[in-house]
């Protein structure tokens, strides 16, 4: 226990120090007058704006921005794991896809999302085609990388043993493909927390984006702070459950 | 001294019949230059043999020709006395590095060529946990690889090739990255173990030492030709036998001839 504790506050006490210090700072400024309020909220408003508006975040907004997030997750982690294998497999796909994935990522999201707005309307789906275009990319890539790269040597020895390619796929590739997957993962569900919001911000009825678009239109920044506190805090958990997949993984693999 | 074919009269002699037959092949990774030209190299079934060459010679690149994952330039490769065109899945492969799965236990890894040829491995599992103690590693099957000594992963991988049932094991290097205290007692254990494994053996090694101390026959991989070496001294060795003024003649003898071959080729140019 000791020493667990001792490592916890080795990896993140200086971390959560600064953490203090600067919300304290932040705290310091606005009370003292430096910057107005409506411009740069304290934290200790952020935080009764979060008490006082809570059933709105946490009981109308946070749910349905969850929910973008899943499902826009959810497609573009099935999607990129396959389009990835895919394209591992064959050059042609390979050759055709490769380019248009890096152009689906130079389009600007904010241009695109009036087409979105008009193929879907307002309803999630729109959300979606938003959080998907940002969220499947690193998933692709990293699938696609992390097949592609080393393990000839592993492969050319299970070939000597007569294995065909669904085989040394199934023993040899995966496994050496799940650490750069999993980082890819990773950013997957952080960026789609951006794309859920974006989507939001874009053209929405409910959900966190929605809420802070609508607050920042009151001139309630303290409001649209815990909007965000919230977002950022989905972003990390979500980063957070990956990480311990990530770890569960490695172990079993180191 | 090219290398002839003393034995392609007594083809007919089921007994004699080479299990591994490399006829004139050549090979190259570009067009214009070569790494071997009509080489050829037989070994016979229950032989040991040994390749040794300098570093380039390409000894990795015939092992790989040999299993069938290259194909040569010109040539044939016979094994038990076809041509064989599908090479893949005949021949048991141990390359440099150990190349255990790190994420597999010792056991899982040894168990890998029962998978690939899809063989019911409970119906063996008696007989692996005999081989795991005869090599010395029957506690250690299901620690993963990284836990292991170098001698013990080399074992391992070694065992891993045995399970792949080929008469015919092509060993590269297999001591190579050892220090001279592990490899030997490797000599030593393969030495011991040597006359009930009833297989046949093509090993690369850089140690002459090792060369005779293990093998019936050398081949000496030169640039332009191959020679090969007789090693006469009797069955069942022990790994003293390296002190014995026999084995001292011999590596003279072999060292000369490296040497040797070394010059004419300087004068070749």
């Amino acid at each position: 226990m000791g020493v667990k504790w001792k490592k916890w506050t080795g990896d993140y006490g200086l971390f959560l120090l600064v953490s203090i210090l600067l919300i304290s700072f932040w705290e310091w400024i606005v009370a003292r007058g430096l910057v107005p309020a409506f411009i740069l909220p304290s934290p200790s408003a952020i935080w009764k704006a979060l008490v006082e508006y809570h059933e709105l975040l946490f009981v109308e907004h946070l749910p349905v921005t969850v929910q973008e997030v899943a499902i826009g997750f959810g497609i573009s982690l099935v999607s990129g794991l396959l389009l990835g294998t895919v394209m591992h497999f064959s050059r042609l796909v390979e050759k055709v896809l490769y380019p248009f994935l890096v152009i689906s990522q130079t389009i600007p999201l904010i241009a695109l999302s009036p087409i979105f707005i008009m193929w879907f309307g307002y309803t999630i789906w729109s959300k979606i085609a938003v959080t998907f275009l940002i969220a499947f990319f690193p998933i692709v890539v990293s699938t696609y990388d992390g097949l592609k790269a080393g393990g000839k040597e592993y492969r050319e020895l299970l070939q000597t043993m007569g294995a065909d390619r669904w085989m040394i796929f199934r023993t040899v590739q995966i496994p050496m493909a799940l650490p750069s997957i999993l980082s890819g993962v990773k950013m997957s569900v952080v960026y789609a927390v951006v794309g859920a919001t974006i989507g939001e911000w874009l053209g929405a009825s409910e959900g966190l984006g929605y809420f802070s678009r609508r607050m920042s239109g009151n001139l309630q920044a303290d409001a649209v702070f815990a909007a965000i506190v919230l977002l950022s805090l989905l972003g990390m958990v979500l980063f957070m459950l990956v990480s311990l997949l990530e770890k569960w993984f490695v172990k079993r693999v180191n | 001294m090219k290398q002839t074919q003393p034995f392609s009269k007594k083809t007919m002699d089921l007994n004699e019949m080479p299990i591994l037959s490399v006829k004139e092949i050549t090979y190259g990774f570009d067009s214009s230059r070569s790494i071997f030209e009509k080489l050829s190299i037989d070994v016979h079934p229950g032989e040991f043999v040994s390749l040794i060459g300098a570093s380039g010679s390409g000894k990795s690149t015939l092992f790989k020709l040999i299993t069938g994952l290259l194909e040569p330039d010109q040539g044939e490769i016979w094994l038990n006395g076809e041509v064989s065109a599908q090479r893949l899945g005949q021949v048991g492969y141990m390359p440099q590095k150990d190349l255990l799965l790190p994420w597999r236990t010792v056991g899982e890894n040894i168990l890998l060529p029962l998978e690939v040829m899809k063989e019911n491995k409970q119906q063996r599992l008696a007989e692996i946990q005999e081989w795991l103690a005869r090599f010395g590693i029957l506690e250690y099957q299901d620690a993963y690889p990284h836990e292991l000594s170098g001698g013990m992963r080399q074992r391992a991988a070694f065992l891993r090739t045995l399970m792949t049932v080929k008469e015919l094991l092509l060993l590269d290097e297999p001591f190579g990255a050892l220090d001279s205290l592990t490899k030997r007692n490797m000599h030593k254990w393969l030495l011991g173990l040597w006359g009930e494994l009833q297989k046949t053996v093509l090993f690369i090694t850089h140690d002459l030492e090792e060369a005779i101390l293990l093998s019936d026959r050398i081949y000496l991989l030169g640039e332009q030709s191959v020679q090969e070496i007789a090693v006469t001294l009797p069955r069942p060795r022990g790994s003293e036998a390296i002190y014995e003024p026999e084995f001292i003649t011999l590596r003279k003898e072999l060292e000369l001839l490296i040497h040797h071959g070394s010059k004419m080729e300087k004068v070749d140019r």
